[in-house]
């Protein structure tokens, strides 16, 4: 009974969702951040995908908090290089990036219009939310290309961990479908 | 607490770390020999992100633990002296993570034995009150939920497939068997984490064998009688696997130690 309670307290905490404060002392950072592009979909920001957790100034150190994707995903290296160059662009010159790990990055935060991005770059986006458990079980993905949703997984895994494998049985195309997570 | 029962604690939870890290950087090391050698290239690539996973979540371990060693250490050590740098009667990693990839039905048994126990194993962790432990079983439970699914397709496909596929299942069960008992038996740095740190293994073995039995049912195949089984690699006794994937694997950092690419 205590477990379940505290299953349910940890899934309702997944939805929980990071966005910009409307005006503090970090907006401006923020507003940087937002042009920091996720490198193996570039036409995401880090902000679209939910990533950035947090941003902390403490008097001369700017905090930017992050969290992985997936616990072996490449590109957070790139992404932490990323951000230092964007906001040293941007005359920022102490910065420090954290990584936070819990709680777990889940796709439940990435923005409506970061979906929409998704959709018109021809991936298909998470469908679902995270903590419904049957979110596994085999869901209508939309075509991005037709619209149909007569489609079929042909791998569980994609081009990157983040990603499946679809196929569309209306056009024929294949496409990624971005995992619910 | 005086200060040698503080350092008993802290190699306890050091050991633990690493036990948890070296598993999942050798199974994810042999799963990544598959790269490029896939029976199909979508197969190729879902094995290759479950090693990419499984090597990420390693990383995640070794970094804490090389955090932890560092408390009270003048030199700073990091996870690639950990993963690198170390011989194998210090690894700890289940023996099953280190044992050769077989054939496709070897190793999609193998993971899939592995990864139902991960995900017992973790689902207990998130609740360990080591926050950071908690924190990586946290993450790594939601790619692990993943592992557990293909692998078992796989499974259930080749077990319920044709005669050959279902013989050779049959020939990796059997081989694999007698390495299962060595996840549910507690080594002592287990033991002495139970009320606080670790989890209660004894708990997840139910859970463990009623999921085989389910994917077994559906893949017509049978759990083997009882029979003799093996263990040591919680500490540090592997078979003569181990040596040989060190020997490839740190190969590099041995011979120009400090080298980046």
């Amino acid at each position: 009974m205590v477990k379940t309670i505290l299953i349910q307290i940890k899934m309702s905490e997944q939805n929980i969702n990071i966005n910009p404060p409307v005006f503090s002392e970090t907006t401006e950072v923020w507003s940087i951040l937002s042009s920091v592009n996720d490198p193996e979909i570039p036409v995401l920001s880090i902000l679209d995908l939910g990533i950035v957790r947090d941003v902390k100034i403490h008097g001369e150190l700017l905090e930017v908090i992050i969290t992985p994707t997936y616990s072996g995903c490449p590109a957070m290296d790139f992404i932490s290089v990323n951000i230092k160059q964007a906001l040293s662009e941007n005359d920022f010159e102490n910065i420090k990036i954290t990584h936070q790990l819990s709680p777990a990055w889940t796709t439940d935060w990435m923005t409506d219009e970061g979906k929409q991005k998704l959709k018109a770059f021809c991936i298909a986006p998470p469908v679902g939310k995270s903590f419904d458990k049957n979110y596994l079980e085999n869901l209508e993905i939309e075509c991005p290309h037709c619209h149909s949703f007569n489609t079929q997984v042909i791998s569980q895994f994609g081009s990157t961990a983040c990603k499946a494998l679809y196929q569309c049985n209306g056009c024929g195309e294949p496409f990624d479908y971005f995992k619910c997570h | 607490m005086n200060s040698k029962a503080i350092n008993i604690a802290k190699k306890n939870l050091v050991d633990f770390t690493l036990f948890l890290a070296d598993s999942s950087l050798m199974m994810g090391h042999r799963l990544s020999d598959w790269t490029g050698h896939g029976p199909m290239i979508e197969q190729d690539i879902a094995i290759t992100n479950i090693a990419l996973d499984l090597i990420g979540q390693s990383r995640n371990f070794y970094q804490y633990a090389a955090q932890l060693i560092n408390i009270q250490n003048d030199k700073k050590i990091t996870e690639d002296d950990l993963a690198y740098l170390r011989d194998a009667n210090e690894f700890k990693n289940l023996l099953i993570t280190e044992l050769p990839n077989g054939d496709w039905a070897f190793t999609t048994t193998k993971l899939f034995f592995f990864s139902a126990w991960q995900f017992y194993f973790y689902k207990q962790l998130i609740y360990s009150k080591d926050e950071q432990l908690a924190a990586i079983a946290e993450k790594s439970l939601k790619e692990v939920t993943y592992h557990v699914r293909w692998s078992s397709d796989w499974v259930i496909r080749l077990g319920d497939g044709t005669e050959e596929s279902k013989s050779r299942m049959e020939n990796a069960i059997l081989n694999l068997w007698p390495y299962i008992d060595e996840m549910f038996v507690p080594a002592a740095f287990e033991e002495n984490l139970k009320n606080s740190v670790s989890i209660d293994v004894n708990n997840i073995k139910n859970k463990w064998i009623e999921k085989v039995k389910s994917v077994f049912a559906e893949a017509t195949l049978s759990i083997p009688e009882k029979m003799w089984m093996q263990n040591g690699g919680k500490n540090g006794v592997h078979t003569e696997h181990l040596g040989y994937i060190l020997a490839e694997m740190q190969f590099m950092q041995r011979a120009y130690p400090g080298l980046e690419w």
